[in-house]
């Protein structure tokens, strides 16, 4: 899908991209770095509005330095900035952009129907795009990217300002872009956490060199951690101890409570061997009587790998990721 | 119709969502000319509030309405007076409007750039098959194209109406075709300098309030030097020779000049006393010139906004 030879862009003062050699095909990649580590840039560079200065990049086998215009016309890009003019709806502001795109007028009103039905946009989305919550407006910038049926999408901080059930219907989105539609996707993010759980593929950048290019699975190996609280009852005045417990009578061990974190003496950590882990948590919970507040996947961040490169004993500092070491 | 339903059925199936899934797009893909195209005439009907809301329709329809009122009462009069010629020239006519069509420009020219360039929708049209050329060509010929409607539509009034009135028909026709190419002039300068004011900044405010400055003020500025000019040249018995000279720095002006000069209109100027041929050149020149510039500078300020 996407192919760079030792892709580099200078500045006069600022190297953005550094010899960057990688190969991404099909599926869903994921692109971390943290600001500033020449992502947006490459995105440039590939939709072919950006020259290099030095190195080639094919994006679908055409080369980006000679032939923007098509490449443009096959890909789809969702920017990381608000790009939404508040007085239109989104339906007309869709086929607008579905016939910049080259679709004629006819099927540019039925594509967008079609991609603001798939991102989950309905009745509101004959209504101004002023009055929309920011996950609605995400929805829009998504769908105005897909609207003309690209073969490759690139997403720019699809997930920046969701709340986390914005985030997670956000990820489902992406994932289901590739799954069901059967578009290739270049996702960006500083959180490395969030595209583990979407991506097949995390490429991760910093300073505009290639720091680590792997499969999922290899990130993955180092299994999951589950965040849980629980509600205290009349018979177990501290739910949370009862869940340990239990917990840990079933051999699984509890591995401590979210640090530092408000009310972190109520949330307990523990290594998702399999989803099997999931099950048990519940039956536990049900069990007990206890009300579940929470299970959710805790995040990690981007600076995980960039430690677990340079050295060893951030132990302390990396309590959040406990799963992540063992 | 689901209670003598001899299977009891999960609630879900009785009311399932046809889901047709994801369907691919095999059809044309008309490419770059055509975005273009699409562009020019979504921006050309914004231009006229087409497309946007009620509240945006007010402003451009009034100032249409207001440009074609005159020349319909004109015709009127004309008609019932049976006069033997229109009150008013032609190539007159939007020298005398000259406020209306500032104020159209200043309202449009900013809701044309300024909102793409504030709500940063610029670089999802860059991230399609458009480059930045067609962007600005698109934007720049939808302006100057609702402007030669605006100013075209009252000469058309006048036309029909003289030719209803019975006037001399080749005189109209010759008449009517001059006051064409002054409008078309006039569209594509005033659609320039608007533009180019109006892309500088992604305030709306600003952009009209700056767009009315430069045509006003200008006008303003200008009239009042040419009739000092005048006057001292009445007075003092000089000659009135700086009066062309000083029409050259406004856009009002310069469409005056180059009509007077070449499209057998009577000048504005004070004293009537229009740019000579050879001093008309130079008006010829500068309003291309102006007009190029703007194109130029247009683009220049788009490269730089890119994504």
């Amino acid at each position: 899908m996407i192919a760079t030879e030792s892709l580099s862009k200078r500045f006069p003062r600022v190297t953005a991209l550094d010899r960057l050699t990688m190969d991404i095909g099909p599926g869903v990649t994921g692109l971390v770095g943290a600001n500033g580590a020449g992502k947006s840039t490459m995105i440039k560079i590939l939709l072919g509005l950006s020259p290099a200065t030095e190195g080639r990049a094919e994006v679908l086998g055409l080369d980006v330095a000679t032939k923007g215009g098509a490449i443009r016309e096959r890909v789809g890009y969702m920017p990381e900035h608000d790009c939404l003019p508040p007085d239109v709806s989104a339906t007309e502001f869709v086929v607008h952009m579905a016939r910049m795109s080259g679709l004629p007028p006819a099927a540019a009103r039925e594509r967008t129907a079609d991609t603001l039905r798939h991102v989950g946009l309905y009745e509101e989305r004959y209504r101004p795009i002023g009055g929309y919550s920011t996950g609605m407006k995400q929805r829009v910038k998504l769908a105005q990217a897909l609207v003309h049926d690209p073969q490759l999408v690139f997403l720019d901080e699809p997930t920046n300002g969701l709340d986390p059930v914005g985030r997670d219907e956000m990820l489902g989105l992406i994932r289901r872009i590739y799954t069901d539609f059967g578009i290739s996707v270049l996702v960006t993010s500083h959180l490395l956490g969030e595209l583990e759980r979407t991506c097949d593929h995390v490429v991760v950048i910093d300073g505009g060199k290639l720091l680590r290019s792997s499969s999922t699975t290899d990130f993955t190996q180092t299994t999951t951690t589950l965040a849980i609280e629980v509600t205290d009852t009349d018979d177990h005045p501290d739910g949370t101890r009862a869940v340990r417990d239990a917990l840990h009578a079933r051999g699984v061990d509890v591995l401590d409570s979210g640090g530092g974190l408000p009310g972190a003496g109520h949330i307990l950590l523990l290594t998702a061997q399999s989803d099997d882990t999931y099950d048990l948590v519940r039956d536990v919970v049900a069990d007990l009587g206890l009300g579940l507040v929470r299970m959710e996947q805790r995040r990690h961040h981007i600076s995980e790998v960039f430690t677990d490169e340079k050295s060893e004993d951030t132990e302390a500092q990396r309590k959040e990721a406990v799963g992540h070491g063992s | 119709m689901a209670v003598e339903h001899p299977v009891a059925t999960p609630p879900g199936d009785q009311t399932r969502i046809h889901n047709i899934g994801y369907r691919t797009y095999d059809g044309p893909r008309l490419g770059r000319s055509y975005a273009t195209r699409s562009l020019y005439s979504q921006s050309l009907r914004g231009a006229y509030g087409l497309g946007r809301s009620v509240k945006s329709k007010v402003l451009p329809m009034l100032l249409f309405v207001v440009m074609c009122v005159p020349a319909a009462i004109m015709v009127a009069v004309a008609v019932a007076t049976k006069a033997n010629d229109l009150p008013v020239d032609y190539t007159r006519y939007a020298i005398i409007m000259q406020a209306v069509i500032s104020l159209y420009v200043a309202s449009q020219a900013p809701q044309s750039v300024s909102r793409d360039l504030r709500f940063k929708t610029v670089p999802l049209y860059f991230s399609r098959p458009i480059e930045t050329a067609d962007y600005v060509r698109a934007k720049f010929a939808a302006l100057a194209s609702a402007l030669f409607i605006l100013t075209a539509a009252p000469l058309l009034v006048l036309y029909v109406g003289a030719l209803l009135a019975k006037l001399d028909f080749a005189d109209q026709t010759k008449g009517f075709a001059q006051g064409l190419v002054s409008v078309t002039l006039l569209s594509l300068l005033f659609a320039g300098i608007g533009l180019v004011i109006a892309s500088v900044t992604p305030r709306r405010g600003f952009g009209i309030a700056a767009v009315i400055a430069v045509m006003t003020i200008s006008y303003g500025a200008v009239s009042t030097l040419q009739a000092i000019a005048d006057a001292q040249a009445i007075d003092g018995g000089g000659s009135s020779g700086a009066i062309p000279w000083i029409g050259l720095f406004s856009p009002v002006t310069l469409i005056d000049g180059v009509q007077s000069a070449f499209l057998g209109a009577t000048s504005a100027f004070p004293g009537g006393v229009g740019p000579s041929n050879g001093e008309g050149a130079v008006y010829v020149l500068v309003v291309l010139g102006l007009i190029a510039a703007s194109y130029g500078l247009l683009m220049r300020r788009y490269r730089k906004v890119g994504l």
